[in-house]
């Protein structure tokens, strides 16, 4: 892939958990794309996803959410956002909270905009049609495959097959990786003492692989099980797919 | 002064399901039981596998499932005509037919059926409609003994207990306790446990045999549910494990089944999609050891009195909702059970009726109506991981209606208090990007003035839901949108 910007034109959604509290991960995914030559363009009047709201129940607040992604985003060929929840929340719940409001424009346009929506481990593997990104990390990992992830958004292998081409990279195979980690959104809150529950045996599982970093495709599932292993100091620090794949050699140096 | 109650017959469940607390405050009790969770755990996890290897060993598995959703949805679709030609076909074959709206008027058909014969005990297969509406406490109470004869029922009924699990309902048991629930109860009701029973699941399960045997062989009437209800042919279907069952359904003289309305299927060629789907998913068996079909009275052979009692109790409710509705293609494998992680930490007494696990919490609320505090907290009792989903053999979109009834629950008035407060608080800081952009210099200022340290650690309440167990990242000193722009020449994107 040529570097002087012969690539698609892309839209970042940076999702707003991102924005607020972790924007080293879009910043990773803006160095990424521009580096495997992509255009990358961020249009300011994406918010949310709204999950937040749908999953609790709140439809009628979730719908400003659904109009604001199809009025950023509708000009764009590709949509690229660095996480598995957010992105199968747009292609899983756009439509229907869309069809809810009963504006059939927006749920003809949340359909199309959709469907040019893609989790950062697809664009990588799907439409640049690269796994080896260049990257350098020289540390043992371990990875979380997040359930929105793998059964929303329904990465597959995708972030596995980019992990496996990092230089450097030694991935430890995390213990019953399937099962989720007790995050779930408002569930967090709401039934705090089964996800905490959840999020213990998610931690121990960490701890056990000897990780230095601990690696998903979601900042928020990360936020809870890192919540959890920092309360405890157990000195695993947390850590996006995409600022994995950033980082090169001559970054590094 | 009123009568002395008469003696039981018996043993009294030690909980009733009505005025359940929610959801939460049962879990946060099972929780804190360490024997509990070593059990759920073990049996989980070992169901889990067997499932796993099983269905990985059908090349069609993905096909099934998908004829197993058409058939039901279909079934559903016309469910009044196939409802019509069940009864027509069962009363050409000598069975009678009786039609209960609700778990009251269930009860009543049974109670006169059982009063009809004269006798004061009948035999149990395990079933799932009448522990739905509480039958053995309906025909106690009319002075009738109901015998459980399924092992785990009879383990749950001779515990004072209630089940925990749809397939097995003593999953919450090790089998030292069920060794001393035996020795405690057999002598009680019937014959008693040797005395030297090991606590060997061969030995225990020895103990239950001769136990059993004597109510076997005196019944005059048993109790049978259907997992399957045969339009075409008025066939009655049940599968089990044991045996238990088809003594049950051959030695009684009066047979009465008691069948939810949506277990009609409309040929006997669409069960053989369901005899494959459902052993692989509930035991992870590629067949289940029995399944009994009859087909009304056949003279000389089996029951001679036939009794179908058809129950709607809230089906029919559930089947006006149009995304609700799938629920009712339920098979009641309880895959969805075993994989829930939910599930395996707090067990089927948290859910607080009888179906438990991800699929109780769409049925049960949607049977009951969302009216109490447990029905409107069992939407919420999932953290919507979408294991449920990707298990069940007929599609049911688990999480998706559970998302459905959370926007029924957030309707009512009850919610928590400063929920509408809070969602109405986020909904405008999300619903534009000024707004958002607005509050983004409270959270960097927020993130400079913490700058110090990377986490937050315990915090008062509204935060300590979160905090009492986890560490809380400060925000970004800078946010990717103030980045954005700073290192973006105004004009470009």
């Amino acid at each position: 892939m040529p570097s002087d910007a012969a690539g698609p034109r892309v839209a970042l959604f940076a999702t707003c958990i991102n924005d607020v509290m972790f924007p080293d991960t879009p910043k990773a995914v803006v160095t990424l794309l521009e580096r495997l030559g992509c255009t990358v363009e961020f249009p300011l009047e994406q918010t949310c996803c709204g999950q937040l709201f749908t999953n609790t129940g709140y439809y009628d607040a979730a719908v400003p959410n659904v109009r604001n992604y199809v009025k950023a985003f509708e000009s764009y060929d590709y949509i690229v956002g660095p996480s598995g929840s957010c992105v199968g929340a747009v292609r899983h719940q756009h439509p229907m909270l869309a069809d809810h409001s009963g504006d059939a424009g927006l749920a003809k346009a949340s359909r199309e905009v959709a469907l040019r929506t893609y989790d950062i481990s697809e664009f990588l593997v799907d439409v640049l049609q690269v796994t080896d990104v260049g990257a350098y990390f020289p540390h043992r990992v371990t990875y979380h495959p997040t359930c929105h992830s793998v059964r929303v958004a329904k990465v597959g292998d995708r972030p596995y097959q980019l992990l496996s081409k990092v230089k450097g990279l030694d991935l430890v195979a995390l213990p019953d990786a399937d099962q989720c980690c007790g995050f779930g959104g408002t569930f967090s809150v709401k039934n705090p003492d089964v996800s905490v529950a959840m999020g213990a045996d998610k931690a121990r599982n960490v701890r056990s692989t000897g990780a230095e970093y601990l690696v998903t495709g979601d900042n928020a599932c990360l936020m809870h099980i890192t919540g959890l292993l920092h309360r405890e100091r157990a000195g695993i620090k947390p850590i996006h797919l995409a600022q994995i794949l950033a980082q090169t050699e001559a970054g590094a140096r | 002064m009123t009568a002395e109650p008469q003696a039981r017959r018996t043993p009294a469940p030690s909980s009733t399901y009505l005025g359940m607390p929610k959801f939460q405050k049962n879990a946060k009790a099972k929780l804190d039981d360490p024997q509990l969770r070593k059990n759920l755990r073990y049996a989980t996890t070992t169901i889990r596998a067997k499932r796993a290897e099983r269905v990985a060993e059908v090349a069609d598995w993905e096909e099934l499932r998908q004829a197993g959703e058409a058939i039901k949805t279909r079934t559903l679709r016309h469910l009044d005509t196939y409802l019509a030609q069940l009864e027509e076909s069962l009363t050409r074959n000598g069975a009678t037919v009786h039609w209960a709206r609700d778990a009251a008027e269930a009860n009543q058909i049974v109670i006169g059926l059982v009063q009809a014969k004269g006798v004061d005990e009948v035999v149990k297969v395990k079933s799932m409609a009448t522990q739905e509406i509480d039958l053995n406490e309906a025909l106690e109470q009319a002075g009738i003994a109901a015998w459980e004869t399924d092992l785990a029922e009879l383990i749950v009924q001779l515990g004072h207990d209630r089940p925990s699990h749809i397939l097995v309902p003593a999953i919450h048991r090790n089998r030292a306790e069920v060794r001393e629930i035996f020795l405690r109860e057999m002598k009680q009701y019937g014959t008693p446990a040797p005395e030297d029973v090991s606590d060997s699941p061969a030995e225990l399960a020895g103990a239950a045999r001769r136990h059993l045997r004597e109510k076997f062989l005196r019944a005059k009437v048993g109790i049978s549910g259907a997992n399957f209800a045969i339009a075409e042919t008025g066939s009655l279907v049940v599968v089990e494990s044991e045996g238990n069952g088809r003594m049950c359904l051959t030695l009684p003289e009066t047979l009465i089944s008691v069948v939810g309305i949506e277990k009609v299927l409309p040929t006997i060629a669409d069960l053989e999609v369901f005899t494959r789907l459902l052993p692989r998913s509930s035991t992870g068996e590629r067949m289940n050891p029995y399944t009994s079909l009859w087909t009304g009275v056949t003279p000389g052979d089996g029951p001679q009195e036939v009794h179908v009692v058809l129950v709607d109790n809230g089906r029919t409710k559930v089947l006006s909702d149009p995304i609700g509705r799938a629920a009712l293609r339920c098979i009641r494998c309880s895959a969805c059970l075993n994989i829930c992680p939910v599930y395996e930490r707090v067990g089927g007494h948290a859910y607080g009726s009888v179906y438990p696990g991800p699929i109780g919490a769409i049925l049960g609320p949607q049977l009951r109506g969302i009216e109490t505090e447990l029905d409107k907290s069992l939407p919420y009792a999932s953290s919507l991981c979408g294991a449920c989903g990707d298990v069940c053999p007929v599609r049911i979109p688990i999480p998706d209606i559970l998302v459905h009834l959370r926007h029924k629950v957030a309707q009512t008035k009850h919610v928590p208090k400063l929920e509408p407060t809070a969602i109405a608080l986020a909904g405008w800081a999300l619903s534009d990007y000024r707004n958002l952009q607005f509050l983004e210099r409270f959270s960097t200022l927020a993130g400079k003035t913490l700058s110090s340290r990377s986490h937050l650690g315990a915090l008062p309440w509204p935060a300590s839901p979160w905090t009492n167990a986890r560490d809380l990242p400060v925000p970004a000193q800078e946010s990717f949108r103030q980045w954005w722009k700073n290192s973006h020449k105004e004009g470009e994107r």
